[in-house]
C-alpha cells in the first residue's frame, strides 16, 4: 500500500470552486427541506439549479479540458468516492436515503395534503411547476427536475471527458434531449391540456412496457381511451412499442438503442453514475446471479400485467371482444410462438440457457391456466391483482430501480438497476443474443489481456474473456455503452452492426500463429 | 499421465498449460516466485497510474486453477537436474518431472552503469519493481524529479505513468527520434512531439553516464554522456530494453546463448526439456523476427504450439504474418508486416500525417512491383485480419490504398481520413 495519498486524486483550485459553487446550490435545497421559507421561490430555485449546473461545469471543464483528450481514468480507484471509500459510502448513504424519502415518506419533502399548500423542498418547485404544467409541484415533479438536471449537467461532463469519442458524444446528446423532452417537458405540457373533460395519464413517451409495468392499468387505458383520438393513439403507441418497434430497432442496431441512447435510467447511469461503473462485480458468480434474478423479474412482470389486465376485462364477448379468456389465451399464444421459434431456430446457440428459458415459459403457462381456473372477477387466485402489481411497484419499481438501483451507484456501480433488476433489459437482452445484427467484434490477435475493458464494463461483462480468445462479445446484457472499446489501449473492440452469420464465433487459436495450427483446433 | 511442469507464470507458461489441459489428461505444475496468480505483465502501468487494481489484472479468477487441475506452486527454482528431471528450489524443496517447458520470461537490461543499483533506481518489469515504485515515488512531494533511461515501449510507459502523479519527468534517449531504431523518422518524430507536448523533458540523442548518490546511497542525481549536465532527481528510471533471465537456466546443462537456445519445434538441446516466451532464442531467426521476441503475442503463440508438441502432435513454431500494438501517451500504434525505420533495399516508404500532428501511417512497399510489405498506423485503428489476409494475398501497396476503408476498425461515427490518404498516396505518384 502506498505511504503518502498519491497526487492524481487531489482536486486543483479551480474544480475545488467549481464543488464549492455546487455544494452551495445544493445547501439552499437543505435549507428549503428544513423549511427554511425562502422570500423569492423563483429566485432561489433559479439560483439552485444555476449553481449545480455552473458548479459542475466549472469542475469539467478544469477536470478535462486543460488535458489533452485521451483516456481521463487516472487515479480512479484512489479516490475515495469512486473506490468505495469513506465518501462513497457517504454518498451512497444519503442518496438512499434520499430514495427512501422519496418514495415513502414525500410529506417530509413538504408535499402537502389534498387542498393544502405545499412547504418545504416541494414549494421551493412551485414557480418552476406552475410554469410548466399550470399547478404546484409533487415529489415527482422534484425528482424529474433533479433527474433530469443531473443528466444534463452529467452529461456534459461526460461529453468533455470522452471527447475524443464521437460515439460516446453523440449518444450522450440522444439520453440528454430524450430525457429532457420526453421525459420531462412533453408530459408536463401535457397535463396542461388536461381539463375536466379530457385528461391523459402522464405520459412518458419513450417509457415503455415492461419498464412502464403500469402502463396498462385501468385507470390510464379507461383515461386513454376517454380521452379519445389521442389518447388511443397513445395506448397503440404503447401496444406497437414492445411489440413492433422495438423488436426492430433491437435486430438493426441492438438493445444500445435504448439502454444507453433513449432509457431515462441508463442517462443518468451513463452520466451521473458514469464516475461509478469499474464498481460492478465482474464474477462469475455475479453473472449467474444476475441471470436468475432478471429472467424471474421478467416473469414476474410478465405475470402481473397479464393480471392486471384480466381482472379489468369482462366475461361477455358480446359487449367487447376481448374478454378475459380471449385475452389469457392470446398471452399463452405469444408465449408459445416466441417459444417454439426459438427452440426450433436458435436451439444451438442457447445450449444450456434454453433449459432455463423452458421452465420460465413453463412457468407462465402454468399460471395462466391457474388464473382460468381460480380466479373470480376481481382477484387472481384469491389476490387482489393489484396487490400483485402494488407489491411489484413496492419490491421493483421503488426499492430495486431506485433505492438500489441509484442509491447503491457508489457501491455497486451505476447499472446495478440495468444489470439485476429492469425487465425491459432482459426482453431487449433475449433479443440482442438471439436476433440481431449487434455484436462487439474483436481484433484478430491484438488483445493484451490487460483487463481495461473488463473493469470498465458497467455491465459486468468479462469483456476480456471473449478479446482474449479472439470471439466476438454477444452477450444479452451489454447496453452498447462503447466504454470498453473506448478505454482498451491496444484497439481491440469495435461495436457494430453486422450480418448474424458468424456472429457468435469462438476461437482456440488466434489470429497470428501457424495457420495450420489455427485451423487445426478452431475446426475442431 | 505425465508430469508437466511449467517454470514461470506469464502469458507463455499459462497458455501452454491451458491447452495442454485442454488437450490431454496430463498432470500440470506451474511454478511462479513472482506472484500467486497469473497476471497481465502489460497492465502493470494501469495500477500505479489508478486504472485498476492488481486484482483487475488477473485474465482468470482464482477458481479458474483448481477447476482446470493445473497446480500452483510459489517458489523459486535455483537449478535444475535434467539426469534425474528434478527442479531444486531456494528453500530446499525439489520436484519431479516429466516434461518441463522454462518460460522464465526477461529481466530489466542494466549496461554497467556507475550507481545502477543505488536505492532510488529501479527497473520495470514485474510486479514488485511496481510495488517498488509505489514507495519510492507516491507523489510528487515524496519524488521531486524522476529521470527516465532508454527510450522504448516500457520507458514510455513510465514516462506516462510518472506523469499522472504530477511528477516531472526528464527522458534520456539515446536515439535521434524517441523509437527511431524501430520507427520510421516521420513516425519516431510525431512521438516525439507528442511526448513533449505532455510536458516530458524529452531529451534526444542523450546517454547516462552515471548515477550519483547522497550520503545514505540514494540516487540523487545523473549525469549525461554527452553534456555532462547534472539532474537531479529522487528517482532513476532504467529501461533500457529487457533481455532473458535465466541465470538459472545457465547453471544447468541446457544450452543457451542470450536465451534459452531452441529449435524451430521449441524443443531445447535437452530432451523433454523446452523454452517458450521471451526467455527463449531461436537459433536460426524467423524471417525478418528476432531471434528473441519479447512480446506478449509471440509469448502466447510458442504456448499453443508447445502445447500440441507435448501432447503428441510435434509441431513447429510457424509464426505468420507480424503484427504488434502500443501506446504512447495518447496515441494509439498498430502495426502489421514489416515497417523498417529506413526502406529495406529495394522498397519504399510512404508517410501520410494528419495535420493534428496525432495521426499518421506508414506503410513499406516493395518499389519494383509495388508490392505492399507492411504498415505503422498512429491514432487510426485498423484490422488485423483485413490486413494478414492483404499479406498473405500479396496485395499491392496502390490496392491497399484503395480499399483501406475496409481495414478501418475506429469506432462509429469516428472522422475517416481514408480519401485524404489515398489522395496523398497518389499525389506522389502523379509528382513523380
Ligand atoms: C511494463 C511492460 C509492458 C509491456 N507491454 C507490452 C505490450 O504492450 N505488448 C506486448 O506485446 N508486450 C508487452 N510487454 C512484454 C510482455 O509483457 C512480455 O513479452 C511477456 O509478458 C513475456 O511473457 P513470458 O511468459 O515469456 O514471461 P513473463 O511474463 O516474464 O513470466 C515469467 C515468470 O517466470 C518467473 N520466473 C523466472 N525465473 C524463475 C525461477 N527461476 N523460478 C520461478 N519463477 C521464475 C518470473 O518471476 C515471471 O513471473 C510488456 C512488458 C512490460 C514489462
Ligand atoms: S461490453 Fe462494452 S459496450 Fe457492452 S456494456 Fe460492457 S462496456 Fe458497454
Ligand atoms: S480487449 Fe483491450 S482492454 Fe480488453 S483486455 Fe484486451 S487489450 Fe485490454
Amino acid at each position: 500500500m502506498s505511504l503518502a495519498k498519491p497526487d492524481s486524486q487531489a482536486l486543483s483550485k479551480t474544480q475545488k470552486f467549481g464543488v464549492a459553487i455546487g455544494i452551495i446550490g445544493l445547501f439552499i435545497m437543505i435549507l428549503a427541506f428544513f423549511n427554511v421559507d425562502f422570500p423569492n421561490k423563483t429566485l432561489f430555485l433559479s439560483l439552485s439549479l444555476g449553481m449545480i449546473t455552473v458548479g459542475t461545469i466549472i469542475f469539467s471543464n478544469n477536470a478535462y479540458l486543460t488535458k489533452q483528450a485521451g483516456i481521463q481514468n487516472d487515479g480512479v480507484w484512489f479516490k475515495s468516492i469512486a473506490s468505495r471509500g469513506f465518501w462513497g459510502w457517504i454518498l451512497g448513504i444519503v442518496l438512499t436515503l434520499f430514495y427512501i424519502v422519496l418514495y415513502f415518506k414525500a410529506e417530509w419533502l413538504g408535499l402537502a395534503a389534498k387542498g393544502e399548500a405545499n412547504s418545504g423542498l416541494v414549494a421551493l418547485f412551485d414557480p418552476l411547476s406552475q410554469l410548466l404544467n399550470g399547478g404546484p409541484a409533487s415529489q415527482w415533479f422534484v425528482y424529474g427536475t433533479l433527474y433530469t438536471v443531473a443528466i444534463l449537467v452529467f452529461g456534459y461532463k461526460f461529453m468533455l471527458k470522452y471527447r475524443k469519442n464521437r460515439y460516446e458524444q453523440l449518444r450522450t446528446v440522444s439520453v440528454m434531449f430524450f430525457q429532457l423532452a420526453f421525459a420531462f417537458l412533453i408530459p408536463e405540457f401535457m397535463a396542461r391540456l388536461n381539463s375536466e373533460t379530457f385528461s391523459l395519464p402522464y405520459y412518458d413517451l419513450k417509457n415503455i412496457w415492461p419498464l412502464n409495468y403500469y402502463n396498462f392499468d385501468k385507470y390510464r387505458v379507461d383515461s386513454m381511451i376517454e380521452a379519445g383520438d389521442i389518447g388511443l393513439a397513445f395506448l397503440i403507441f404503447g401496444i406497437v412499442s414492445i411489440f413492433v418497434i422495438t423488436p426492430i430497432l433491437t435486430y438493426k442496431y441492438g438493445k444500445r438503442w435504448y439502454c444507453s441512447w433513449v432509457c431515462g435510467c441508463g442517462g443518468l447511469a451513463e452520466t451521473a453514475g458514469d464516475p461509478f461503473r469499474h464498481l460492478s462485480d465482474k464474477t462469475q458468480v455475479a453473472w449467474k446471479i444476475e441471470r436468475w434474478v432478471v429472467h424471474s423479474v421478467v416473469v414476474f412482470v410478465t405475470l402481473m400485467t397479464t393480471a392486471v389486465i384480466y381482472s379489468y376485462l369482462g366475461n361477455d364477448s358480446s359487449k367487447y371482444w376481448l374478454t378475459k379468456d380471449v385475452f389469457l389465451l392470446s398471452v399463452a399464444g405469444l408465449l408459445t410462438i416466441v417459444f417454439a421459434l426459438v427452440m426450433i431456430f436458435k436451439r444451438k446457440e442457447l445450449a444450456k440457457d434454453a433449459q432455463y428459458g423452458a421452465i420460465g415459459y413453463f412457468v407462465i403457462i402454468m399460471v395462466l391456466i391457474g388464473m382460468h381456473y381460480f380466479s373470480g372477477t376481481k382477484d387472481v387466485f384469491l389476490v387482489k391483482s393489484y396487490t400483485l402489481q402494488s407489491s411489484y411497484g413496492f419490491l421493483i419499481g421503488a426499492i430495486f430501480s431506485g433505492v438500489i438501483g441509484v442509491g447503491f451507484y457508489p457501491i455497486f456501480g451505476n447499472r446495478v438497476w440495468c444489470r439485476f433488476g429492469c425487465p425491459m433489459a432482459a426482453v431487449l437482452g433475449f433479443q440482442q443474443r438471439l436476433f440481431s445484427k449487434f455484436r462487439i467484434t474483436t481484433n484478430g490477435g491484438q488483445c493484451i489481456s490487460c483487463g481495461n475493458c473488463s473493469t470498465y464494463c458497467e455491465m459486468g461483462i468479462d469483456v476480456r474473456a471473449y478479446a482474449q480468445k479472439g470471439e466476438n462479445i454477444v452477450r444479452s446484457s451489454c447496453v452498447g455503452c462503447g466504454i470498453c472499446a473506448a478505454v482498451c489501449p491496444r484497439g481491440v473492440l469495435k461495436l457494430e452492426n453486422d450480418s448474424i452469420k458468424g456472429r457468435i464465433n469462438s476461437n482456440d487459436i488466434l489470429l497470428g500463429n501457424d495457420v495450420d495450427l489455427m485451423d487445426l483446433v478452431n475446426q475442431r | 499421465m505425465e508430469h508437466i511442469v511449467i517454470i514461470g507464470n506469464g502469458i507463455s507458461g499459462v497458455t501452454a498449460a491451458r491447452h495442454i489441459r485442454k488437450l490431454s489428461n496430463h498432470k500440470i505444475t506451474i511454478i511462479s516466485a513472482e506472484t500467486e496468480h497469473f497476471y497481465s505483465r502489460t497492465a502493470l502501468m494501469y495500477i500505479y497510474m489508478g486504472h485498476m487494481k492488481y486484482e483487475h489484472t488477473k485474465p482468470y479468477e482464482d477458481w479458474f486453477w483448481k477447476k482446470n487441475r493445473i497446480d500452483l506452486k510459489f517458489g523459486f527454482i535455483k537449478n535444475i537436474e535434467t539426469k534425474s528431471s528434478t527442479l531444486y528450489f531456494e528453500d530446499g524443496d525439489t520436484l519431479q518431472y516429466d516434461k518441463l517447458i522454462i518460460s522464465t520470461g526477461s529481466k530489466s537490461n542494466k549496461f554497467g552503469w556507475k550507481g545502477q543499483d543505488l536505492e532510488g533506481v529501479l527497473g520495470l518489469y514485474s510486479k514488485q519493481d511496481v510495488d517498488l515504485l509505489e514507495t519510492l515515488a507516491p507523489n510528487k512531494e515524496v519524488c521531486k524529479h524522476a529521470v527516465i533511461v532508454g527510450g522504448g515501449l516500457i520507458g514510455v510507459e513510465l514516462a506516462e505513468m510518472l506523469h499522472t502523479r504530477k511528477i516531472p519527468v526528464t527522458f534520456l534517449v539515446r536515439e535521434d527520434h524517441f523509437w527511431d531504431n524501430i520507427l520510421p523518422v516521420g513516425d519516431a518524430s510525431m512521438i516525439s512531439r507528442h511526448i513533449l507536448s505532455h510536458g516530458i523533458d524529452l531529451r534526444l540523442k542523450s546517454n547516462l553516464k552515471e548515477i550519483h548518490s547522497d550520503e545514505n546511497g540514494r540516487a540523487n542525481a545523473v549525469v549525461v554522456e554527452e553534456t555532462g549536465e547534472v539532474i537531479k532527481c529522487n528517482l532513476v528510471g532504467l529501461t533500457p530494453g529487457v533481455s532473458p533471465n535465466i541465470e538459472m537456466v545457465k547453471r544447468t546443462n541446457i544450452e543457451t546463448d542470450q536465451g534459452v537456445l531452441i529449435n524451430r519445434f521449441l524443443e531445447t538441446n535437452i530432451e523433454n526439456v523446452y523454452a517458450i516466451g521471451d526467455c527463449a532464442q531461436q537459433r536460426e531467426p524467423i524471417g525478418h523476427r528476432k531471434a528473441v521476441e519479447a512480446v506478449w503475442y509471440t509469448g502466447r503463440m510458442m504456448g499453443e504450439t508447445v502445447a500440441q508438441t507435448i501432447c503428441g502432435n510435434r509441431m513447429k513454431y510457424n509464426p505468420g504474418h507480424w503484427f504488434n500494438s502500443a501506446k504512447f501517451f495518447d496515441i494509439e500504434y498498430q502495426t502489421y508486416g514489416w515497417v523498417f525505420p529506413e526502406p529495406n533495399e529495394g522498397n519504399e516508404h510512404f508517410h501520410w500525417k494528419h495535420e493534428d500532428d496525432t495521426k499518421c501511417i506508414t506503410i513499406e512497399y516493395e518499389s519494383a512491383t509495388n508490392q505492399f510489405l507492411g504498415i505503422n498506423t498512429f491514432g487510426i485503428r485498423m484490422k488485423h485480419e483485413v490486413f494478414d489476409q492483404w499479406l498473405t494475398e500479396k496485395r499491392s501497396a496502390e490496392y491497399v490504398m484503395e480499399h483501406l476503408k475496409e481495414a478501418n476498425f475506429d469506432p462509429e461515427f469516428y472522422k475517416t481520413f481514408e480519401s485524404e490518404i489515398l489522395e496523398s498516396y497518389s499525389e506522389r505518384f502523379r509528382m513523380a
